[in-house]
């Protein structure tokens, strides 16, 4: 009861000026990069202080992990507000109206682009599920939303830039619209709406006439900010478990053994990454720690790719929410079309990058 | 008094949201009967596609994510 209360006691009207939240804004932003700057010095003096051998695999691993948490959480920080104030320009009804009756092929892509700006939380992965379905829009455009939608995000792609580089974020945007398109259209083309459960099949959507919300710069600010506690206050374990892991994987584990497991070599090693990921659940928050890790381990950017992709767009927990509005058949065409496009991205990733 | 749903499959959220609606209606001395709707086809028939949703006397108000305080005011005073 207690996190229902704080929930509602955050959303007290107030009745400041706007100037008020712009300047707000502004001067947040303005701290947000001093401390940023100042990161590196801060981070070397603290690792100073603590009575570790220069060198050392410890000492190494506790680098890696006082400098990391803080610059991952503030660039997450960051990248979550911008996000929260983009994604209050879209909702998933307002996404729906867009793809209803819209046909194969642009309905996919326009699906898997909308994926990444529209307000989306696993827990409502049922009812925007049977939401989409029931009003029209065609299975395999759905699907593609579904696909696009937690694995293309603002926490994927932010971190992605922060740690490895625009080249590998694009290329990871471009690789996961790809698959969330390409998937999203064979599963339509495979025609499986028999494959739904039947009462979804059966659900009318009644039309809906959301009463316009004229939102100001001050609600969007808001809505940043409410993103901002709700994202980061719910990822902030994550990622701290996942750059302990990175710092563990940084300062022990031997580079030739895992480029000999994870290298480009090891042809075997990207089904092995797709099929390892799909019963592990973390999110990008989590595994991009990890990910960057790997990467500086000598691991091939296609495999950990692949393995990252896998973790987050293949994930029991969901496949248990969405039994419920599908069959284990189609669950199995999803899972074995989606792993597929994965395993193809992650080979071509090798082969581009080398 | 006003008939108000709200639509959820039982999340956080969902209960919050039960809980302002509940609070704001005391605040403002209104007579309401709150009904949560769990159920993912009698959501869909309202014709929502995120959750929680707000129905006051079978209009849809609200869709996704907590409502703003004061604009569930304006929405049972209506």
């Amino acid at each position: 009861m207690s996190a229902d209360a704080s929930l509602i006691l955050r959303k007290q009207p107030h009745e400041r000026a706007t100037s008020w939240w712009i300047a707000g804004a502004a001067i947040g932003m303005a701290l947000w990069f001093a401390i940023y700057g100042l990161l590196v010095p801060i981070s070397d003096w603290i690792v100073s202080l603590l009575p570790l051998e220069r060198g050392s695999h410890l000492e190494e691993a506790i680098n890696f992990f006082v400098y990391d948490t803080p610059k991952v959480l503030m660039l997450l920080t960051l990248v979550v507000f911008a996000m929260g104030v983009v994604r209050s320009f879209f909702s998933p009804e307002r996404t729906r109206a867009i793809l209803a009756g819209r046909r194969e092929g642009l309905g996919n892509i326009a699906a898997a682009g909308l994926g990444i700006f529209t307000p989306f939380c696993s827990c409502s992965a049922v009812p925007l599920f049977v939401g989409f379905v029931s009003a029209g829009v065609p299975l395999g455009v759905t699907f593609s939303f579904l696909i696009a939608a937690p694995m293309v995000n603002e926490v994927a792609l932010g971190l992605l830039f922060a740690m490895l580089g625009w080249k590998v974020a694009l290329t990871y945007l471009g690789f996961g619209l790809g698959v969330a398109i390409v998937a999203g259209w064979v599963i339509g083309r495979l025609h499986l709406e028999g494959w739904l459960e039947e009462w979804v099949r059966n659900v009318r959507a009644g039309a809906v006439d959301l009463p316009a919300d004229r939102m100001m710069i001050v609600d969007r600010i808001e809505a940043g900010i409410e993103a901002m506690r709700d994202i980061v206050g719910k990822v902030w374990v994550w990622i701290i478990a996942g750059i302990a892991a990175g710092a563990f994987i940084h300062g022990y584990v031997p580079s030739e053994l895992l480029a000999s497991i994870m290298g480009k070599g090891a042809w075997w090693s990207v089904p092995a990454a797709v099929v390892i990921g799909i019963p592990m659940y973390s999110n990008a928050a989590g595994i991009i720690p990890v990910v960057q890790a790997l990467l500086g381990k000598g691991a091939a950017l296609g495999t950990v790719l692949a393995f990252m992709m896998s973790v987050i767009a293949l994930s029991l927990p969901e496949m248990i929410i969405l039994r419920k509005v599908l069959s284990v058949k189609l669950i199995a065409v999803f899972v074995g079309v989606v792993g597929l496009g994965i395993l193809g991205v992650g080979f071509l990733f090798n082969l581009i990058f080398t | 008094m006003k008939d108000v749903k709200v639509l959820g499959p039982g999340c956080k959220r969902c209960e919050a949201t039960e809980a302002m609606v509940k609070s704001a209606a005391s605040k403002l001395g209104i007579d309401i009967k709150v009904e949560k709707i769990t159920d993912y086809a009698e959501i869909a028939k309202f014709g929502i596609a995120s959750t929680p949703g707000i129905v006051i006397d079978g209009k849809v108000v609200h869709a996704g994510g907590l409502p703003k305080e004061d604009a569930l005011e304006k929405w049972l005073q209506a």
